[in-house]
């Protein structure tokens, strides 16, 4: 628990959000529960306000937002970058503490009768609410800050702690994505903390920012919440673009199409990422003018989205695909959050959206970006590099099976929500006198959560089984290409590489890492069948291949 | 094809109820389309490629692919082309139809915890019931009292928040004389969910009778009060936060404390009679039971004394005391004017200050 090794700490964040994630789908089904039938069923109004916003925040706040990047970040990304460690090793065992401080706080907030305000605490209500706004105020402030340092680390390890060799353009997608995420992290997390304290401050002393009869404006604080917010859904959805940049590639052993059109966009939508916080606002009483702009930038920023799902889609294209866990994942993530895009074109055309805006539409939309995105890139990068991090094989067939059972399930769960919610369905609703003739789509929905549940329950079974009844993993079980495929074992000693690794090759290289030829080597011949590279030596699952044991004998040279 | 589509519509969208609907279901129409369009081709190369590629032998060697730039411009271009179309469609169709004709009838809304209350020009007030003419255009001036709410009705396709600090307006013109549902959807706390009301449009005959009656057609001498009471408790929403069978919601129950002495948080106490109802319903601020918040709303303005006088005789009826069948034999002789004439009254202003 006090290691500064990168990869116990990503354990570590690994196990603590895995079981904020089994809270908050733990009420989630609660919630789905409780609206399965009209009237209150198994909890009331103020239960169920409490309920829900506990599920928003602790799936934002303690799961999502630190997802990727706190656990497969912290553990991957030093390996692909060829250093032994982040930057500042013991600033990163304290971000997790931080991490843990903030969640202890949030839960503290349920002894003292929960909060009910949703998770985007908007004033006056928040403001006046009886509940334990101060203690959830300050576990998102406190757990801000974890976010901020691991940001700052992150950052730092790109730059400056990059193997020999390993140039911009030679870098993973992985880490360009978490590059782009940190960037946001550090500058837009210190807004939520400061709007976190302003609102503590507002209920202890009065100072009157948001408080209209002392003067204060109750938008500003929308303004302020979605400052952070709009580009926090880029926290939680660039990790995501790189796992599913690596997932492609390495199950299509083909090179990532548009290496550079996918790295250069993540920055993009970074920085564009702080000018359309306004789109959570078209109905809230700003200026029409504002509302223009705010959705003319959302589109801008929708586009490159766009262009990489094509690009991913363009790394198949005379492939050799290997259809196992992880890609099952990456391809559900790819028609999922292709839904999740092309539904937020549709909120995020002003007309359209004012009769959208804070229904269900919008509920089912974000599920299918978070969810439907970062969740199911998550889950697919759990199961490809869980080989590398436990030293253990999970067990194909179940994985298979949760793949399928999770990607049913949710969109039973989500895809009938859009319907519900343009047809006029209000989200955080307890229940839904007005419209009784929706009680059937919503239990379809809720049948729909408890096979996601099913899903879900099955990965962790599977990653438990793995544990004890796993075989060992190789180094490299998939023919990946990057250096915690080549050049390390599974699991990776302590320091990660016997020497540091000199690279002389891009990530994605297969021909060339496979033959052990330097860069050039592939340039004549590819695309002529007749002049083929000799085959990619690996794969079969579990037997220890050529790589394996050079790297275990210690004979391997980079 | 014009049935098909739709067909499409109906499934999706409520029905088009305002002149202004179809404006905007156009561009969702159009952005439906076009996804589903996007969509079936996105699926298609998912099932195909990893089909068509699929790993025969784990010594595979996939041809490298060069990058097609022609390919590329296409899918770059024509989303963008897409998307900009999206973008002004629906930019346009908001400009058009945010901004009231000048001509429409003006009523202002009140949102409260947990219940819409309408002040029309003629002095009526009417709560959760938004009686307004049909084909004609009506504007709404509205704000709120405690926290932010958002008026929204499907079948218009408006909504717009009802902030506390300043007047939002919205308006709609119904296109014929039916009931429709209003919702709030800005989140406001335990009561949200049954935030609801409706539109009543009314044809222009009906709409005329209805202003020239004030409203309703008043309390006789020889209604009940009672059965008055009991068609209030639901229609200004006491139901959301008091129940009739002893359970405590956010308010207390009405059953069971009649003739009880109730103990205030700031000490004092007091007989639940007749006076001590009055003042509850109408300066619910003046005294807070212990265990509760000071959350009811004033119905001062809102309620005539019969009205008041009404509610507390069905209080008495639910907890089985004597009470008159009919407002004559209590003293009543009718008021006339069930909708309130002093409803410009400012509720805060006369309040009785707490003791
Ligand atoms: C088992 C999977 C899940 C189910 C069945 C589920 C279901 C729900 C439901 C029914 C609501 C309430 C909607 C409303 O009335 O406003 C909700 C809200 C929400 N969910 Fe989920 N959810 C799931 C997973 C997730 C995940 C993985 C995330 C994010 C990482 C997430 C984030 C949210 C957020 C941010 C809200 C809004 C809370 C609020 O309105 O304050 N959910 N979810
Ligand atoms: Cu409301």
């Amino acid at each position: 628990m006090t290691s500064v090794d990168h990869k116990r700490i990503g354990i570590m964040y690994l196990v603590a959000i895995s079981t904020f994630f089994a809270l908050g789908g733990i009420l989630a089904l609660l919630v789905r529960t409780e609206l399965a039938m009209l009237g209150d069923t198994i909890m009331d109004a103020d239960t169920y306000n409490r309920v829900f916003t506990m599920h928003g925040v602790v799936m934002v706040f303690l799961f999502i937002v630190p997802s990727i990047p706190a656990s497969l970040g912290n553990i991957i990304m030093p390996i692909q970058l060829g250093a032994k460690d982040v930057a500042f090793p013991k600033l990163n065992l304290m971000s997790f503490y931080l991490y843990v401080a903030g969640a202890f706080l949030a839960i503290l907030s349920l002894r003292t009768g929960g909060v009910d305000t949703g998770w985007t605490f908007y004033t006056p209500y928040s403001a006046e609410t009886g509940t334990a706004v101060i203690a959830m105020g300050m576990g998102v402030f406190v757990a801000g800050f974890a976010s901020i340092l691991t940001g700052i680390n992150f950052i730092v390890t790109i730059h400056k702690m990059r193997a020999p060799g390993l140039t911009w353009n030679r870098m993973p997608l992985f880490c360009w994505g978490l590059y782009a995420t940190s960037i946001v992290q550090v500058l837009a997390t210190p807004v939520i903390g400061i709007t976190m304290l302003l609102l503590v401050l507002e209920r202890t002393l009065g100072i009157g920012i948001f408080d209209p009869a002392l003067g204060g404006d109750p938008v500003l604080f929308q303004h302020f919440f979605w400052f952070y917010s709009h580009p926090a859904v880029y926290i939680m959805i660039l990790p995501a673009f790189g796992v599913i940049s690596e997932l492609v590639t390495t199950f299509s052993r083909q090179k990532v199409y548009g290496y550079t059109a996918i790295a250069l966009s993540s920055v993009a939508i970074a920085l564009l990422g702080f000018l359309v916080w306004g789109h959570h606002m078209f109905t809230s009483g700003q200026s029409i003018v504002s509302s223009i702009v705010f959705s003319m930038i959302t589109f801008l920023i929708g586009i490159p989205s766009g262009i990489k799902i094509f690009n991913w889609i363009a790394t198949m294209y005379r492939g050799s695909v290997w259809l196992v866990t992880p890609m099952l994942y990456a391809i559900s993530f790819l028609f999922l959050f292709t839904i999740g895009g092309l539904t937020g074109i549709m909120v995020g055309a002003l007309a359209v959206d004012i009769h959208l805006h804070d229904t269900y539409f919008v509920v089912a939309h974000f599920h299918y970006v978070m969810m439907g995105g970062t969740v199911i890139a998550m889950l697919g990068g759990l199961f490809y590099w869980w080989p590398k991090f436990t030293g253990k094989l999970y067990h194909e067939g179940m994985g298979v099976a949760s793949a399928v059972l999770v990607f049913i399930g949710f969109n039973m769960t989500f895809f009938i929500q859009f319907v519900m919610g343009s047809q006029g369905m209000p989200r955080r609703y307890a229940d839904y006198p007005d419209l009784p003739w929706l009680e059937p789509l919503h239990q379809f929905s809720t049948i729909g959560s408890y096979v996601l549940g099913l899903g879900l329950l099955l990965v962790l079974f599977n990653g438990i089984w793995s544990l004890f009844k796993g075989k060992p993993a190789p180094g490299n079980p998939w023919g990946g290409a990057s250096l915690e495929w080549t050049h390390t074992t599974s699991p990776p000693d302590p320091h990660n590489f016997s020497r540091t690794p000199l690279v002389t090759h891009g990530p994605y290289d297969y021909y060339t890492v496979f033959n052990g030829a330097g860069d050039g080597a592939m340039g004549d011949g590819m695309g002529d069948g007749a002049n083929r590279p000799a085959p990619v030596p690996v794969i079969t699952e579990g037997a220890p291949q050529e790589f394996d044991k050079q790297i275990d004998l210690g004979t391997r040279q980079a | 094809m014009s049935q098909i589509y739709e067909a499409i519509r109906s499934f999706w969208l409520p029905e088009q109820a305002s002149t202004t609907a179809h404006v905007i279901d156009a561009p969702f129409m159009f952005i439906l389309i076009a996804s589903t369009i996007m969509l079936i081709g996105v699926t298609f190369y998912l099932f195909y490629l990893p089909w068509k590629y699929r790993r025969r032998s784990s010594a595979d060697v996939p041809y490298p692919v060069k990058e097609n730039h022609l390919l590329e411009m296409s899918w770059i271009v024509i989303p963008t082309i897409l998307v900009f179309i999206v973008f002004f469609w629906g930019f346009k169709a908001h400009v058009d139809t945010v901004v009231a004709p000048a001509d429409a009838y003006e009523v202002n809304v009140q949102g409260k915890k947990w219940l819409w209350q309408f002040n029309y020009n003629e002095g009526i007030t009417t709560t959760n019931e938004l009686v307004v003419p049909a084909n004609r255009p009506v504007k709404l001036i509205m704000n709120s009292v405690d926290v932010l709410h958002s008026f929204y009705v499907p079948e218009f396709r408006i909504k717009h928040d009802v902030l506390p600090n300043r007047y939002s307006t919205v308006w709609f013109e119904a296109v014929r004389a039916d009931t429709f549902q209003i919702l709030c959807t800005e989140y406001c706390g335990t009561g949200h969910s049954v935030m609801g009301a409706k539109v009543i449009a009314l044809g222009a005959q009906e709409w005329n009778e209805w202003v020239a009656s004030g409203g309703g057609k008043g309390i006789q001498p020889g209604d009940s009060p009672v059965e008055l009471g009991e068609a209030l408790y639901t229609k200004n929403v006491c139901n959301t936060c008091h129940s009739i069978d002893g359970s405590s919601k956010v308010g207390p129950s009405f059953l069971g404390h009649w003739g009880e002495t109730r103990n205030f948080v700031d000490g004092g106490s007091a007989v639940m009679d007749e006076d001590y109802t009055r003042e509850s319903i109408l300066y619910p601020a003046a005294h807070i039971v212990e265990d509760y918040q000071p959350v009811m709303p004033s119905y001062q303005g809102q309620l005539s004394d019969g009205e008041v006088y009404a509610l507390i005789q069905y209080i008495k009826s639910i907890n089985g005391a004597d009470v008159p069948a009919t407002f004559a034999e209590g003293g009543f002789g009718g008021d006339g004017d069930a909708g309130g004439a002093d409803a410009a009254d400012d509720a805060a202003a006369d309040a009785p200050a707490a003791e």
